[in-house]
């Protein structure tokens, strides 16, 4: 523990000059770029501006714009876009509540921890979007969210906008064994009896979009507020993505019917057994994200979860996506699982995609994240190699033109390894400090760490 | 006529042997003895389920009844120090879950090898990843929880399989040894230590009735003294699961107390005491590098590894004990997470393979490749650690797996 009053003075003039360099293109050059939605670059430049990617491309072929500052990465560097977690339950999310089978009212936003470790951890995991979910323990647990893993003091600096100003999220639903429990309560105690519980869900907030309707406005002919059938309404409308959890293939298959039946837009999770109808979920055109684990097994419904699921996916061509579930996998080692799928088979292009823009696209953000190009947020991860070895470090983690994880840090660095000090609340950033005191304090805080 | 087929002839014309598995000529791209430098272009030659030879490929002609096997890169057979598969299965329901008896706090009695299934399929998907032995048997969950055997993956318990059928007695101090229920022991830690404080005073004057010329005044046999007897003895080690300070501080003085041998396991906090551990000198069974921080283990970190190794700290890695899911661990992953978190590639290699039998105490049989060893190999296509890698064979005892390549 050192205590170093001259620095506690010059830092926080550094920081504040960063945040001011916001405005100024930076331009990294130098590295390896996979930009996701083209073919790697060996020698590439990153330039991004406002939060913004400017630019990308080969050196030579970019124009660096003037007064921007440049990095020049030393050799060996590679650059990623921001990877996007499709499944995970950073910053203490809860939900799932044990009540019953049935909750679309449920907001995960609800519980939610900004400064939660966990968010510390999967930027140092190179996410920078995630979608976090409440559990698998109901038919219906909740609505989810899509995260930006900004350095943020409370939930609501994390938050994606829609244009209506709603935070973007999805809707939660599982089938298999997970919210199934001994007959006699609110819960399901057979496959087809969560089914048939699920298309009565449905029904009834078809019949409440029909009813909203036919009053055209009318407030003695509305049907009385159900915040439940509210959210059903919005999965059925597209307007929300259905997260499907499950396992088997069986249960694959009847959530693809399900699907069928409503028409609502849908992502399956975890599939284990997507091997087994990997052709059937392709033809469905519905994309899967697959969870990797270290061993099959568990439960029943995963003793067939196989590595080779992401590949069979790829090869039937599905659109297949991979996530962390953490803290199922820790979001530090998410990278990994794209690295243990092509293992199995899956191709290194097929293998980043499905940590980048698979994932993008199965939350509906593809226009904003998932890959490197001109006027996507300016989200990326520098790495020290290539991004399937394990020998290879994520240096820095940029969301939206801000670096919120530096591996040379040495706060950053417990975080990315771990030890004391790996599990406690984040820092608060220097964006919401209220004076320059607190700065000093802050930066004598850091240093002292 | 060729060296080899001169040599196959002579072969023919020697008295049958009796059955056996065929012998194995394994040529690796590169060969990681671990006992000794990395070798280019190597050659091992198998039979009877041994290492008779090890060396340069161009050094050494071998007849025709060889299988001939190549891969990229050949290690030892990897062991896993601490482990409950085969106790604990891969389905996760009750039948299949013998890892931890609750019924009592202290049962040093329950033998692994009464409860181990090598055939459960959590043994061949480990094998299946490298690894050939595994230290398995009771789960940290109560303050004394049983025993491990040190055994083979070839899916039995036969004599050759396997290694040591009572190899640790297995306690845990601190959360994993607790039963926080209201009125159940031990329910906080200094409680925990006085009861195995007790237990252990207990056994001693066990030991020393069952030791009197009167027979009259001998104690019955007890199981559970016993067992503790042979803890006191060293005859059989305590492997004590422990993770914070207070509780790794704990095992020290409760080992100097009763001069027991021990192998600490765990110790997700032992970057912070690494000279009392250093001092005392046992030996260290890291928790997986890549298990979930929490509770007890809030502190652990990935490059913990690489800190015992270089406070010179004797130490392996092991898979553990997973709850729920993934099942199992596998030590190929855990030690690859090391390598590539300053451990470097060789000394993770040796925390998987020699460093681990010497202290399981196996090391004059297995964890190295050389001439009179046990024949227990993993074959890689590539760098073992590396996540792209596949192990595409493992050969226990000269017999050959085939369950991947994964």
């Amino acid at each position: 523990m050192r205590f170093l009053p001259a620095a506690s003075v010059l830092l926080p003039l550094a920081l504040a000059a960063s945040v001011l360099a916001q405005e100024r293109p930076l331009a990294l050059t130098g590295a390896r770029i996979y930009p996701i939605a083209g073919e790697p670059i060996a020698d590439g430049v990153l330039v991004v501006q406002g939060g913004k990617i400017v630019a990308v491309g080969a050196a030579g072929a970019v124009t660096v714009p003037a007064g921007a500052e440049v990095r020049a990465l030393p050799p060996g560097k590679v650059i990623l876009p921001g990877l996007v977690d499709s499944h995970s339950h950073i910053g203490g999310a809860q939900g799932g509540d044990g009540s019953g089978a049935l909750h679309p009212e449920v907001r995960v936003l609800d519980a939610l921890d900004a400064r939660h470790a966990s968010i510390q951890r999967a930027q140092a995991g190179g996410i920078t979007t995630a979608n976090v979910m409440p559990g698998s323990g109901q038919l219906i647990s909740g609505q989810t969210l899509y995260l930006k893993l900004r350095d943020g003091r409370i939930i609501d600096d994390l938050l994606i906008r829609l244009a209506d100003g709603s935070p973007a999220g999805g809707l939660k639903m599982a089938n298999g064994t997970n919210p199934m429990r001994s007959p006699g309560g609110p819960f399901p105690g057979t496959r087809a009896k969560a089914a048939a519980m699920v298309r009565d869900q449905f029904i009834k907030a078809q019949e409440y979009q029909a009813k909203i309707a036919r009053a055209k406005g009318d407030p003695e002919k509305l049907p009385a507020r159900d915040l439940g059938l509210e959210m059903i309404s919005e999965a059925l409308a597209g307007r929300r993505i259905v997260q499907f959890h499950s396992h088997r293939h069986d249960d694959i298959l009847t959530a693809l019917r399900l699907r069928q039946e409503f028409g609502f837009k849908m992502v399956l999770h975890h599939v284990s057994e997507a091997w087994k109808v990997a052709p059937e979920i392709a033809a469905a055109g519905v994309p899967a994200s697959a969870i990797v684990l270290d061993s099959p097994g568990g439960k029943l419904e995963t003793r067939d979860l196989s590595f080779e699921s992401p590949a069979a996916l790829e090869k039937a061509g599905a659109e297949v996506g991979l996530h962390s579930d953490d803290p199922v996998i820790d979001s530090r080692h998410f990278l990994r699982s794209a690295a243990i799928a092509v293992r199995a088979g899956m191709s290194r292009p097929a293998a980043l995609r499905a940590v980048t823009l698979a994932n993008a696209k199965m939350l509906g953000l593809d226009d904003r994240v998932g890959t490197l190009a001109a006027g996507k947020d300016a989200d990326f991860i520098v790495l020290s190699g290539d991004p399937f070895s394990v020998y290879t470090q994520i240096e820095e983690t940029w969301v939206e033109g801000r670096r919120v994880f530096n591996l040379s840090d040495p706060a950053d660095r417990t975080y990315a390894l771990g030890g004391p000090g790996a599990g406690d609340a984040r820092r608060t950033p220097l964006c919401c400090y209220t004076s320059a005191w607190d700065i000093i304090l802050a930066a004598n805080g850091a240093l002292q760490q | 006529m060729n060296r080899a087929a001169r040599l196959a002839l002579l072969l023919l014309l020697a008295p049958a042997a009796a059955p056996a598995a065929m012998p194995l000529a394994i040529q690796a791209g590169i060969l990681y003895p671990v006992s000794g430098p990395p070798m280019r272009d190597a050659l091992i030659l198998i039979r009877d389920g041994r290492i008779t030879f090890v060396g340069p490929a161009a050094d050494r002609m071998f007849s025709a009844d060889h299988q001939v096997v190549t891969a990229a890169v050949v290690t030892p057979g990897l062991i896993d120090a601490r482990a409950t598969v085969g106790l604990s299965g891969l389905l996760n329901q009750p039948h299949d879950q013998d890892m931890l008896e609750r019924s009592a706090p202290v049962q040093p009695e329950l033998r692994a090898i009464d409860a181990y299934n090598g055939g459960d399929p959590l043994v061949t998907w480990v094998r299946s990843l490298g690894v050939t032995t595994v230290n398995t048997g009771h789960a940290p969950g109560t303050l004394v929880s049983g025993q491990t055997m040190v055994v083979k993956t070839s899916g039995g318990t036969r004599e050759r399989e396997v290694l040591q059928p009572a190899a640790f007695i297995t306690a845990a101090l601190g959360g994993a040894g607790l039963n926080r229920a209201e009125g159940k022991a031990p329910g906080t830690r200094a409680k925990a230590v006085a009861l195995l404080r007790a237990e252990l005073i207990k056994a001693q004057e066990y030991v020393r009735k069952r030791g009197l010329p009167d027979e009259t005044k001998r104690p019955a046999r007890d199981l559970r003294l016993e067992a503790l007897g042979r803890a006191l003895d060293g005859s059989q080690r305590l492997l004590v699961t422990v993770h914070k300070v207070p509780d790794i501080l704990a095992a020290l003085r409760l080992a100097q107390e009763f001069n027991l041998r021990i192998v600490l396991d765990g110790c997700a906090d032992a970057p912070l005491v690494l000279a009392e551990i250093k001092a005392a000198g046992f030996p260290v069974i890291l928790h997986p590098t890549m298990a979930r921080a929490g509770d007890d283990t809030e502190n652990l970190a990935m490059d913990t590894a690489a800190k015992l190794a270089a406070a010179g700290i004797p130490f392996a890695l092991q898979s553990g004990y997973e709850s729920y899911v993934p099942k199992t661990r596998v030590v190929l992953f855990e030690a690859a997470v090391a390598a590539g978190r300053g451990l470097g590639l060789e000394r993770a290699l040796a925390s998987v393979t020699l460093d681990a039998a010497r202290i399981l105490g196996v090391a004059e049989r297995i964890g190295s490749i050389e001439v009179g060893k046990d024949a227990d190999l993993a074959l890689f296509d590539g760098d073992p650690f590396e996540y792209t890698t596949r192990v595409t064979a493992t050969v226990i005892s000269g017999e050959l797996f085939r369950d991947g390549p994964r």
